[in-house]
């Protein structure tokens, strides 16, 4: 398949109020082709209900509802069990739509966690996607639990001072019948993931990296140069996992076997503004050795992981 | 009709399985515990065609009650005091969505320090929340009321929280009466909303809306559930010609026939009150009982049109307004009278809080002492 390829139908109507170059929006128009029309979507406080427009406006052609922030774990669950005595009892016919939550970094590593968590132990059945810009983007670029290390932001301003956690992993070692991240920069990847993730019943879990302009600080024509950097040098790494087994997907996957090196990790802050202070930093070597010496640890645990 | 001896948790559990309810999300929390155990069990054993999520806290337990009722679905929760605490933005949320959910409130003290007994401090706290709140006092009552929660919520499309008084009520056996399953079909048809989160109905809910929207939305949620006090009266008269069961319309009265002093309670509290207006009476005091049964929305006209020439009202708050005297009912009642009754004289206390026992003698003794304050 290529991207040409992809069903023509569009789930996202031109003149959203979206920032020019928006990952969110990129992604959610990928989804929407792969789950089809008979979906429904729960949306937490995030760029993505920001743009969507002012009532009575709406730029998604899909049924959305709009919950509070710390809800999509328990919301999504529970529409989906909700939805199975109505067609038992004949209250509704046809098929069942496939039921997921779109959710901001935020609204999954930090007050949706919870959540989240609970809703992966008991395997509910729908899907959560979590696009990670890695900051509260909305509100104008706080740090959240997805913020890299070094990465200021207006509660970080002298940069963060600690990892990020990996809520993928974490929610692959709830032991949920699927797993997966993703990247813009690989569409049919995440295409495909998603494709995946609806012939699967019970509770299933896709991360995208999103990279922001406004937030990263970054031409919007460059949301897919900087995410595929991302991949290139190991900042982000592609992997799926299926009942518990993970398999590295793609260039991560080559990364890891050393059939191909990673691009050095300055290549992806250059491109950047949000590191610009580091790089012109007289400590630039001790940080990006502390970046390199991170990547290449998660590079190694995950790899381990997937030979288990 | 089944003759049943058992709780007040298991009398609402009961209404929920009678009602056909279809979906249940809840969070274990003392005195509520046995409510959820009981319909969890239903459901296990066939008897209850539901489905039940064992949700990880109450945040998640009215999320998840909420979602379920937006795609249609006839819906229950249960909690307690913290729990209801817990829940405080999704209260908000689900009477904003107009979504007809019904959940029972098993009063209970509120933290700090822990206490695990009766007082209404967790109802009254979520008071501004869109919610309307209903008041039972027998195991019979909270039976009847739950079923009279989805007649009322389900036309006025306001969630409804029943609730009655922990351990006192929720854990004392009384004998009560089910409903049989074609007479409560005739008072409560199949959930038929007037939308549906679904792609047969589309739409999106619940966007970034203007201020000129917003306004007239929030208008039409206060004028609706101050109409749904009708609503429940209407309701409780059309349920008493299919049941022969009355447990009163706004308020319960006891005893008002040439009464001076209106005894104003709510909960079980306005049961015991029964004993000592019996007292009260014997030592020649005019006396009567005023239980009020619909706490939110408020009957401001009905209290200002029940009271005759004359009478002096005496408020027993089983919560306080810090730093005022006494509590709730007594600001409400006041407000009420305000401009419509402004002879009559008001006086009140907070008692009983934390579930400090309130026998009649108590509550004649403390009437007593209020009607001295009002010669």
């Amino acid at each position: 398949m290529n991207i040409k390829e992809l069903p023509e139908i569009e789930y996202i109507i031109p003149g959203t109020g979206a920032c020019a170059g928006c990952p969110s929006t990129i992604g959610l128009r990928l989804v929407g082709k792969a789950l089809g029309e008979n979906a429904i979507c729960l949306l937490t406080p995030s760029c993505a209900v920001a743009s969507m427009g002012m009532t009575p406006k709406t730029c998604y052609s899909f049924p959305a509802l709009n919950i509070c922030f710390a809800s999509a774990g328990a919301s999504g669950g529970a529409i989906s069990m909700a939805l199975d005595p109505l067609y038992s009892k004949k209250r509704l016919e046809g098929e069942k739509p496939v039921v997921f939550a779109w959710v901001g970094d935020g609204g999954t590593y930090d007050i949706g966690f919870q959540g989240l968590s609970a809703a992966a132990e008991r395997n509910d059945d729908f899907i959560f996607f979590c696009y990670n810009n890695e900051a509260y983007s909305n509100t104008g670029n706080q740090r959240s639990g997805a913020t890299p290390q070094y990465v200021p932001t207006t509660t970080s301003p002298l940069g963060k001072e600690m990892l990020q956690k990996n809520v993928p992993l974490l929610m692959l070692e709830h032991r949920p019948p699927y797993v997966a991240t993703a990247s813009l920069a690989y569409p049919l990847d995440l295409y495909r993931k998603v494709e995946k993730a609806k012939s699967i019943k019970g509770f299933r879990y896709i991360e995208i990296h999103m990279p922001c302009c406004t937030s990263w600080k970054f031409p919007a024509a460059e949301t897919i140069e900087v995410s595929r950097l991302a991949i290139r040098t190991g900042s982000w790494l592609l992997w799926e996992a299926e009942n518990g087994k993970l398999s590295l997907n793609g260039v991560t996957a080559a990364l890891a076997e050393g059939k191909r090196k990673p691009l050095p990790v300055e290549e992806y802050l250059k491109a950047q503004g949000r590191y610009a202070w580091l790089l012109k930093s007289p400590d630039k070597d001790y940080y990006i050795g502390n970046i390199e010496n991170n990547i290449r640890r998660e590079l190694e645990f995950m790899a381990g992981r997937a030979k288990l | 009709m089944t003759k049943v001896f058992d709780s007040g948790n298991v009398a609402c559990a009961l209404a929920v399985k009678d009602v056909g309810v279809d979906f249940v999300a809840a969070y274990p929390i003392t005195p509520q515990t046995s409510v959820v155990e009981k319909i969890a069990s239903y459901i296990a054993e066939g008897e209850m065609d539901a489905k039940y999520l064992p949700v990880e806290s109450e945040h998640s337990a009215l999320s998840a009650v909420a979602a379920a009722s937006a795609v249609g679905a006839r819906v229950f929760t249960a909690t307690s005091s913290q729990g209801l605490l817990y829940m405080h933005e999704i209260l908000h949320y689900a009477a904003g969505g107009r979504l007809p959910i019904v959940m029972a409130n098993v009063n209970r003290a509120i933290n700090m320090p822990w206490c695990l007994y009766v007082d209404h401090q967790d109802a009254v706290s979520q008071r501004d929340t869109g919610w309307i709140q209903l008041f039972a006092a027998s195991n019979q009552e909270i039976y009847d009321s739950v079923i009279l929660a989805y007649k009322v919520a389900e036309e006025v499309q306001i969630p409804v929280m029943v609730n009655y008084d922990g351990f006192l009520v929720s854990h004392s056996s009384m004998p009560f009466e089910t409903l049989e399953q074609d007479k409560i079909r005739e008072f409560l048809p199949a959930l038929n909303p007037p939308w549906r989160l679904h792609p047969q109905w589309g739409g999106t809910f619940g966007n970034v809306t203007p201020s000129e929207e917003y306004v007239p939305y929030r208008y039409a949620l206060t004028e609706d559930i101050k109409k749904a006090g009708d609503v429940i009266v209407r309701c409780s008269k059309e349920y008493e010609r299919l049941t022969g069961r009355w447990h009163g319309g706004h308020f319960e009265t006891y005893r008002p026939e040439g009464a001076e002093y209106f005894l104003f309670s709510m909960g079980s509290m306005g049961k015991e009150m029964e004993i000592a207006v019996d007292l009260l009476r014997e030592q020649g005091i005019a006396a009567a009982g005023l239980r009020l049964r619909i706490f939110s929305p408020f009957p401001e006209e009905e209290l200002a049109a029940l009271l005759p020439t004359g009478a002096k009202l005496l408020v027993f708050d089983r919560n306080l307004v810090y730093g005022s005297a006494g509590g709730a009912l007594l600001q409400l009642a006041k407000a009420a009278l305000f401009n419509r009754r402004d002879s009559l004289q008001v006086i009140g206390i907070s008692l009983g809080l934390g579930g400090e026992d309130l026998p009649a003698s108590v509550l004649v003794a403390k009437a007593r002492e209020m009607m001295e304050v009002c010669k």
